[in-house]
Parts: C-alpha cells; structure tokens; sequence
C-alpha cells in the first residue's frame, strides 16, 4: 500500500513537470476548467433569481450542498478519474506496459494520467464552501466543523470508488465508457440538488449509487432539515462506512478486472 | 551447464475466445489456440532467437512468461518464479522490449524514465547509478539525455528502451524486434551491445526478430514456433544448411556485357544468379564474372525459412 502510494506520488510528479513544459497551455487549461465549473454555480444562482426557495432550501443551503458534492468530486476527479485512461489503454493494447512493471497497475494508470490543470475544478467549489459555511446556520462546533470535514473526505472516497469501479468494466467491455460516464459525470451533476426536488426512481438510485451519503444526507443533518428520503435518524453517519464498503467493492472488481484481461487476453 | 533453468515452459496452451459475428445479432464464440501444448527450456545465461512468423504464438508466450496473460494450461517459471502467481515478484526479475510499443515516458526527457523506473523496480540508488553510467557510456546515451522522448529518433528511442529493460540488474530480458527500423549503425551498435550484456552480466536472453542477421550475430540457438507450436529449436548453423541453403548473388555488370551463366533474371546491368551454399560460394562465382562495379548476396528471409519448415512439418 505504503510503495503504490509513493510510487504513485513519483508518477504524479513527472506528469506535472510534463506539463510544465507547455506552461502556456497548461494555464489556458487550468482557467478553462475553473470557468467551466463557474457555470455550475451560476445554474444554481440563476434558479434562486427565479425563486426564493428551491423544494424549502434557502440559496445559501443550497449552496452548502452544492460545494459539499463539488469539492469531493473535484478532489476524485484530480486524483483518481485518470482510472478512466483504462479505457483507452486496454483498447489499444498497451495496458500491458503496467502489467510488466513490478508495481499494481491502478497506482500506475492513476499516477501516470494526473493532470494538474483539474485542480482548477476545486478552486470554485472551495470558494463556495466557505461563503455556504459562513453564511447558513449550522450552529457550527468543533465537532460540527469535523463532522463537515469527514463528509468532504467520505464524498471523496465514495466518488473514487464509483470512478474506479466503473473503470473496471473496461476488462470486460471495451466499448461501454458512455455508460459509465453517466454515473461519475452524471451522479456528480445530480448531486448538486436537494433531492427533495427529485422523485421516484431516480431517488431511489442514489441510495444504489449512494450519492445521498455524499452530500444530502450529512448537509440535511448539519442544517437540521427534514431528510425526503426518510431514512433513520443515524443515516447521515453512515457516510464513512459507506465509502468504505464502496472502496472494497471498487478493489475486488477492479482486481477480478485485471484477472480478467490476463485471462482474456488483448 | 547444471542448475534451475532460467525459463522452464512445459506444456503450455494459451486458447483466446473470439466472438464472430454470424448473421444480423447472433454471434458465434470461437476458441483460437495461440500456443499449443508448447514446451521450452532455456538455461540461465543463453542468448536464444524465437523467431516465426506474424500472429505465430510468439508474443503470446512472452506476455505468459511476463505473466501478462494467464495460460489456458500447462505450467511456467521463470527466474524461478511463477509469473502466473506471482506477477510482481516476476517482473522484478525480467526486462522487456517491446519494440513498437514504449515503456518509457513520452513527454518527460529521458533522465526522467529512467529515474521513475529506479523507483517502480525499487533499484538502489547506488547500484541505478552505476548501471546507468555503465549503460549510458556502452550505448552513447550522454547527448539525448535531456531531451524528450517524443523527440528521440527511432535509434535513439530504442536504445533507451533497451536501458529501460535492463537498469533493474534483470535475470531475463525478452526483446521483441529490438533492430527494426534502425540504420546499419545503429543495428550493428544494439547487437553489439546485447552481445556484451549478455556475455559479461550472464544476463538470459530471448530475442525475438524478423532479422535473421539479428539471430545470427548474437545466437547460437534458435527457437521457430508456428501456429502455437514448436516446429525447430536447434543451432542457427544447422537450421540454416537444411532449409535455407540457397542464396542468390545480385551483381551489376559494365554496361553491355552479356548476361553471366546461370542467370535466371537480368535487368540491365543487373543480374540474378541463384546458387546452393553447399555445392559453391559467391566467391567462387564472382571469380568466374568479367566486370563486375557492384554485388549483394540475397538469403532467403526469416518468413521463408519458417515457411519451408512448415511445409516440411505438414509433409511429415
């Protein structure tokens, strides 16, 4: 664990310094995806010129929910969505390459994939949790301040998990990257809602892709607002085993992935 | 030579499932036998061509051997180790060259591959140093250290790939088609260097080539391997008297002079006169020819030979 993680430190590092060689370009993509997640923000804005409330959620809680899926999301999407790049390696045939190195393949396609200029998509985000802290009444405590935290770090494992499971599914078919697209792309944007404005099946859904453990559940708690989905009271404190369970998930199948294409072939 | 075999394959079958399409949806699923009940054994410190020809088996087996790929049957150790089983452990102990595709970093100067993999192979620093200097003064590595591999020429870029695969002390290097594509120099200095790697580090080395020169220079066995299977593994010497004994010598004549006895094509001054290694020798036709500027001798290629082998198996 301790050498993939270093390892994947090393790999990190030498994409930066690649992409430093083009500092020109590496700037113009760095402002482009923080400009991009500013529309996210402005949708929500532009609802609340609409109305005062969104399903009883004041802007300023809305907002809450809103950083507390970005920021985890732009956090995976930083660290571990370059497990996407499986895609593309198994379908060229040059996954090998990580297999014939002594090292597991995950830290390699994640290390070797960072790309620096999406730490922009966290800069907005960030900037909107402190505005959201500071401006709704949460009766903040130390307590209340680490339980927030948790929250933020079990988001980010939960989004991890789906974009490393979802990567998994490149060992067995090639051509689905669309499909799992619309749970990490797709649950991200939906997330940025109160559910209470969703119904139905597509509540349901993010109990199975447990996007409610992200953000909706822990901001429902912290704001003490009735929860939509009705779920006990101690569900908002699930979050931590949630991404915990969800992570092993996402190990086996990526696991049973590589033991797959070893089996398969290319 | 006595001791565990550097790579021991007994009875290996490797069977990929391939889905045909039949009609409008339906699909028919097609079991394919890359390699069939295959056994090999190479001892530690032999340098061995593996040759045969396109989609014959041969990555299959190397990519087994790496424990890429999990063999459908049959067992494998290399270096002593079971790269089915043991994956990481294995690749510690081998080097690879896979010459279309780069194992090094695309984007970064070179200094930087070689850097990264000192930690992926987890090589101590001293020991990294000494073979990258040693590597670095044998291959002429020094001038394009700094530059991007992007940037490389093919001769360059494959030299160091073949630093790349050798920098973790490896028991076992397999290199596919580590010449092609490179200029005489370049060829002459790879082989030559191989050569040494393996003579001076008791490195154990498979190479794979479509380049019977390859195999010549730097083997003394070869190892032919058609649809999965193993048709030849003897001397290079003994392959080439009973399969490829004929040779044609090309040679350009003054302008005007008369076609020379025994050519079987002429072309201007050029002139193609076929003959058996065994019954006579270039030099012994050269001899015999009046003004001749210019000459080349033709053998038969790696594909031919396998071909003969082949047909000669199916004849069997």
């Amino acid at each position: 664990m301790g050498d993939a993680a270093a390892l994947y430190w090393r790999l990190v590092g030498a994409q930066v310094r690649g992409a430093w060689q083009y500092r020109l370009s590496f700037a113009a993509l760095t402002v482009g995806s923080t400009l991009a997640t500013v529309l996210d923000l402005l949708a929500i804005v532009v609802i609340f010129e609409q109305a005062e409330s969104l399903a009883g959620w004041t802007f300023d809680e809305v907002l809450l929910l809103y950083a507390a899926t970005a920021v985890p999301f732009g956090i995976a999407d930083l660290f571990v969505s370059p497990v996407e790049d499986t895609w593309e390696h198994v379908r060229l045939g040059v996954f090998d390459r990580y297999l014939i190195r002594p090292a597991g393949a995950f830290a390699q396609v994640c290390g070797d994939g960072f790309q620096l200029r999406r730490a922009g998509r966290i800069v907005q985000p960030l900037a909107a949790l402190g505005l959201a802290v500071s401006r709704v009444d949460a009766r903040w405590s130390g307590g209340r301040a680490l339980f927030l935290v948790l929250t933020v770090a079990a988001g980010t494992a939960i989004y991890g998990a789906i974009w490393a499971l979802t990567a998994s599914g490149a060992f067995w078919a090639t051509e689905a990257r669309e499909v799992a697209n619309s749970f990490t792309y797709g649950g991200g944007f939906l997330a940025q809602y109160p559910l209470d404005v969703v119904t139905g099946s597509l509540r349901r859904l993010t109990l199975i892709v447990p996007l409610a453990f992200v953000n909706y559940l822990p901001v429902t708690w912290l704001l003490g607002r009735p929860d939509a989905l009705g779920l006990p009271a101690w569900a908002p404190f699930l979050a931590p085993a949630v991404a915990a369970a969800l992570c092993a998930a996402a190990a086996l199948a990526w696991r049973a992935g590589v033991r797959h294409y070893r089996g398969a072939g290319s | 030579m006595t001791g565990p075999a550097a790579i021991e394959v007994r009875d290996v079958t490797k069977e990929f499932v391939v889905r045909r399409r039949v009609g409008r949806v339906r699909r028919e699923r097609v079991v394919v036998r890359a390699v069939d009940s295959l056994s090999l054994s190479v001892r530690p410190g032999e340098m061995v061509g593996y040759i045969g020809p396109n989609g014959a088996g041969k990555s299959t087996l190397i990519k087994i051997l790496t424990g890429i790929l999990l063999p459908t049957a049959g067992t494998v150790r290399v270096a002593g180790l079971d790269p089915q089983r043991h994956r990481v452990a294995t690749a510690r102990r081998v080097g690879v060259v896979f010459g279309q595709r780069s194992q090094l970093w695309w984007d970064l100067p070179l200094a930087d591959s070689f850097d990264l993999l000192r930690s992926v192979y987890r090589v101590p620093a001293a020991r990294h140093r000494a073979n990258l200097d040693a590597f670095v003064d044998l291959l002429d590595l020094g001038p394009f250290l700094g530059t991007p591999v992007r940037q490389l020429s093919l001769g360059q870029r494959m030299r160091g790939e073949i630093t790349a695969a050798l920098l973790h002390d490896p028991a076992v290097v397999y290199l596919d088609e580590p010449t092609i594509g490179l200029d005489v120099v370049s060829k002459a200095r790879v082989r030559e260097f191989l050569a040494r790697v393996n003579t001076e580090r008791g490195v154990t080395v498979v190479l794979t080539t479509h380049d019977l020169d390859d195999v010549e220079r730097l083997c003394s066995r070869l190892v032919v391997v058609d649809r999965g299977r193993l048709v030849y593994d003897g001397t290079v010497e003994d392959v080439k008297a009973r399969y490829a004994p004929d040779r044609t010598l090309v040679v350009d004549l003054e302008p005007g002079a008369p076609p020379p006895p025994g050519a079987v094509r002429s072309d201007g001054p050029r002139h193609w006169i076929p003959f058996r290694r065994d019954e006579t020798t270039a030099a012994a036709i050269v001899a015999t020819l009046a003004g001749l500027r210019d000459l080349t001798v033709e053998e038969p290629g790696i594909e031919e030979v396998v071909r003969r082998m082949y047909r000669d198996e199916a004849r069997r």
